[in-house]
């Protein structure tokens, strides 16, 4: 756990209305999680440290506090000040004591988070992944929340996500949820969600 | 028990005295000698806000006696603020209540005291002068409970 000083030298801001802008970022990220694969557009205005979108920012400081320790990959130093001090999180080096991972670079093993347990499914992780285009080809998204099949693309993708999810799916009740964020947009891919190759 | 007075702290850790000196101002006493201060300076402060102000709970623990085990006392509502100055020095003001203002304020001169150039007349038009309203009215208050002290004493009985 990182209990290091903060450096404020170069500390951006968060939200102007921390109340309201969490609210509306939050609503934002429930309809992504309620209608899978949907690709929501979220347009904060924030400026957080590089490599982090503003995106990707806004979800973040929507959803972690001091209750929610945080993985972080691929971040800067700057990036685990920035939400430490926004947020009061905990920042962890496990990604399995994390209730939220963020992977600003390469995704932890989905199998690696916490996927909560029979009696407590609700202790399970949050993988939050910044990639950089979010489409709608590629891949093919049915279950609860789609009516019917929606069409869904993510790059760039991990090699194994497919396996991978697929496995996770099969943990159900436990397992991962998963939000993604582009630059101007928030998809997410909570575990009920089954997920194939487009034909 | 040895109490510590307020020079021990001052000389313990700066900061924390006159964030604490700023923090247990009267707001209106601090608008005014702020007000003095943007007199004195060549130009006026500007600041960025990081974080809040924001109003929130804290817990207080005490100790029973000053040094038993911890126990919650009890919450109280406090009012943060963090600001950024132009030249990148950073102040932090955690003041009870829910002043938004008075943290801002505080925050602002907490910055101000990280400059040495600034920071001689900040804390003579600021922080001194609070810390002297502050020290008169404590002596006050405690000259005024001191003359209702009542000598408690026990009478000895006969038989011993």
């Amino acid at each position: 756990m990182t209990t290091a000083g903060i450096d404020f030298r170069d500390l951006a801001p968060g939200f102007a209305d921390p109340v309201l802008e969490s609210q509306r970022s939050f609503r934002l990220v429930l309809q992504a999680m309620a209608e899978p694969g949907r690709r929501v557009p979220l347009a904060p205005d924030l400026d957080p440290p590089a490599p982090l979108l503003p995106t990707t920012a806004a979800v973040a400081l929507a959803l972690v506090d001091y209750d929610t320790p945080v993985w972080l990959g691929g971040a800067a130093h700057g990036v685990a000040d920035w939400l430490r001090f926004h947020t009061g999180c905990p920042v962890v080096d496990d990604p399995g004591h994390a209730a939220f991972a963020i992977a600003l670079g390469d995704w932890p093993a989905l199998d690696a988070l916490a996927a909560g347990t029979d009696a407590y499914p609700d202790r399970s992780a949050t993988l939050i992944a910044q990639v950089e285009t979010l489409s709608a080809s590629g891949l093919h998204l049915t279950g609860p929340g789609i009516d019917g099949a929606r069409d869904f693309g993510v790059a760039p993708m991990p090699d194994d996500f497919l396996a991978a999810w697929k496995a996770n799916t099969k943990l159900f009740p436990r397992g991962v949820d998963l939000i993604l964020c582009d630059g101007n947009q928030v998809a997410a891919l909570p575990r009920t969600c089954t997920v194939g190759q487009a034909e | 028990m040895t109490a510590r007075t307020h020079d021990d702290e001052t000389a313990a850790n700066p900061r924390a005295a006159w964030m604490g000196t700023l923090a247990k101002a009267r707001p209106a006493e601090l608008e005014d000698r702020w007000a003095r201060l943007c007199s004195d300076l060549t130009e006026i402060p500007d600041w960025q806000r990081l974080r809040g102000p924001e109003t929130g709970m804290v817990m207080v623990r005490g100790r029973a006696g000053g040094d038993g085990s911890p126990f919650n006392l009890g919450e109280m509502t406090v009012t943060r603020c963090t600001v950024r100055l132009k030249d990148g020095a950073v102040g932090h003001a955690y003041v009870a209540g829910r002043d938004g203002r008075h943290a801002e304020l505080a925050a602002a001169v907490d910055a101000l005291m990280q400059n040495r150039q600034r920071a001689e007349a900040a804390m003579t038009a600021v922080v001194r002068p609070l810390a002297e309203a502050q020290a008169t009215r404590r002596d006050l208050a405690a000259r005024q409970a001191n003359a209702t002290k009542v000598e408690f004493f026990t009478l000895v009985r006969g038989e011993d």
